[in-house]
């Protein structure tokens, strides 16, 4: 039982303190922006909701947001399955564990603009590993500033192996926290693989598989600077997401009115799904 | 060696291409990368790990990601110990409204604070100085911190807390000499994610910075675009980048898996 006293607020302090100024004078500043018009020189004029209905109207943020849409329901259907998949044929115990354990989580710790340059030096059609095996010993024509295709499997194999990991890890925490009892008893009830997938293994994992979606959608509706630095968006604007599309906006165009709208039409839109993703996993426990 | 054992050895083998590649191209001269596909460094050469080593903007920029990733572990592990203590242990009016908004935290777009954030910091004077960096980044290390550490702390019986009272312990005694060392598990992995996610981030740290605490992250992009194609220094400077993760995954290795397995959401 926890102990009712309003003495946990003193506890929290620090944290509140840190986290609102960091959260809350850059979120007053955007919605400040959201709703004025400027024509440079410091001067700014009320514009009301005008941008939020523009950006809600406008071709380019559809497409932003489809493109965006699309990227992550993609990674979602091939990560969490073959991370589950991974973690299911990893060894229990013994020397392999930590080293496996150690080699795949290798990819979450090299900085992301790393990430970017090195799936370029990758890729490069003429001197990458990937380009030159894909264009001159397959002879599959490869190139990612020309073709979208390419461009959009590139930078969705390299989330794949960015983070896929991630998945792995979770999932294995979870397999990993199955007493081996439960296992006994499935074998003496002749219970086939999938069963116990299904109804031992599945469950306990349930928990951290929600941790791992959440995670994995936040993170991957906020992805900026791999694809930036893999694609800069391109061929085109064929793979520009939202974060590239708003920064194109906010410091390349300085459009600061638009740019802030769009920023909060985005942070609403992460928090309606993440909400929605956490109450649909977890309304079974309530 | 079973058929299964082979997943994560084909999943390792993917991982590591792309690395093998750019450690491959780091020990390369740039005359034989434009010359053509070789699959070995056919002349190897050490001349760009030399001048990152020599060049101060270079190795400075190692220096400035590694003091500021330093500094925001220890400020959001310091601040993350005692909420994550009182969410844990007390239940206060809004406690659970606190953790969710600390939550949301992580969810903004990173892209979306970056204009603010370099007013804000501007404002206050810190802009391109290390704290400004680690500051910014408690954003989302912060909330990381506080639900690792509180799974970890919710495993702890209450008695431990209460026989501390009895024999007298004064609050603060207890928390440091007791209490912290009991979960000192959680501590290391709450410290590894703080650690991960401030080296890996970009955007915040590069728009924070100017001269003076430039990450090493904002120095390759610099290189990348003015000196047109050195993808030999460019791909030495990535492999250093990867060294000091690897360091720390290493020590954390047995409790990667528990930490977030402990945690709750």
């Amino acid at each position: 039982m926890k102990t009712e006293t309003q003495r946990g607020w003193l506890f929290v302090l620090p944290v509140l303190a840190l986290v609102a100024f960091n959260a809350l004078v850059p979120l007053m500043t955007v919605v400040n922006y959201s709703v004025q018009e400027t024509f440079g020189n410091n001067q700014f004029f009320w514009h009301g909701l005008g941008w939020f209905s523009d950006i809600l109207r406008s071709e380019r943020f559809h497409a932003a947001l489809g493109r965006q849409l699309f990227f992550t329901a993609t990674i979602l259907a091939i990560e969490v399955p073959l991370g589950v998949a991974i973690a299911l044929a990893m060894p229990r115990k013994g020397i392999w564990v930590p080293v496996c354990l150690v080699l795949m989580a290798l990819p979450l710790l090299i900085p992301w603009n790393v990430v970017g340059a090195m799936w370029n030096i990758f890729t490069l059609p003429d001197i990458g590993l990937l380009g030159y095996t894909l264009n001159t010993t397959l002879g599959i024509n490869y190139n990612m500033t020309q073709s979208p295709v390419a461009a959009w499997a590139t930078i969705i194999v390299m989330d794949v192996w960015h983070w896929t990991s991630l998945v792995v890890l979770l999932a294995y925490a979870g397999l990993i926290s199955i007493p081996e009892a439960y296992y006994q008893a499935a074998k003496i009830d002749g219970a086939s693989n999938w069963s116990v997938f299904r109804y031992i293994q599945l469950p306990k994992m349930k928990r951290v598989l929600t941790i791992a979606v959440l995670l994995r959608f936040m993170d991957s509706f906020n992805i900026y600077t791999e694809p930036f630095v893999l694609t800069g968006g391109g061929p085109g604007n064929s793979t520009t997401l939202l974060s590239i599309d708003l920064v194109k906006v906010a410091l390349g165009q300085f459009d600061l009115g638009p740019a802030a709208a769009m920023s909060l039409i985005y942070f609403a839109i992460t928090l309606a799904v993440s909400w929605l993703f956490y109450t649909l996993m977890t309304k079974d426990e309530s | 060696m079973r058929p299964r054992s082979l997943v994560p050895l084909l999943y390792i083998i993917f991982l590591f291409l792309p690395i093998y590649w750019l450690v491959a191209m780091s020990f390369k001269t740039t005359n034989e990368i434009l010359g053509g596909f070789s699959l070995f460094p056919q002349q190897w050469t050490f001349d760009n790990y030399l001048t990152i080593f020599t060049d101060p903007t270079w190795y400075w920029g190692y220096i400035n990601s590694i003091i500021y990733v330093s500094m925001n572990t220890v400020i959001s592990l310091a601040a993350a110990l005692p909420a994550a203590y009182a969410f844990s242990r007390f239940s206060f009016l809004g406690d659970k409204h606190l953790f969710f908004w600390l939550f949301t935290n992580r969810m903004a777009p990173a892209a979306v604070f970056a204009l603010p954030f370099f007013q804000l910091y501007s404002a206050v004077g810190l802009f391109d100085t290390h704290l400004a960096v680690a500051l910014a980044h408690c954003l989302f290390n912060i909330p990381l911190a506080v639900w690792i550490l509180e799974g970890f702390m919710s495993g702890v019986p209450k008695e431990l807390d209460e026989t501390a009272y009895v024999d007298g312990y004064s609050f603060p005694r207890f928390f440091v000499t007791v209490f912290i060392p009991t979960i000192k598990a959680g501590v290391g992995v709450a410290a590894f994610f703080c650690f991960m996610f401030s080296w890996v981030e970009l955007l915040l740290a590069k728009t924070l910075t100017a001269v003076e605490a430039k990450p090493i992250a904002a120095v390759m992009t610099r290189t990348a675009s003015s000196a047109g194609y050195e993808l030999g220094l460019l791909a030495a400077a990535g492999v250093l980048t990867i060294i000091p993760g690897a360091i720390v995954i290493y020590f954390v290795r047995n409790y990667i898996a528990k930490g977030f397995a402990l945690g709750r959401v």
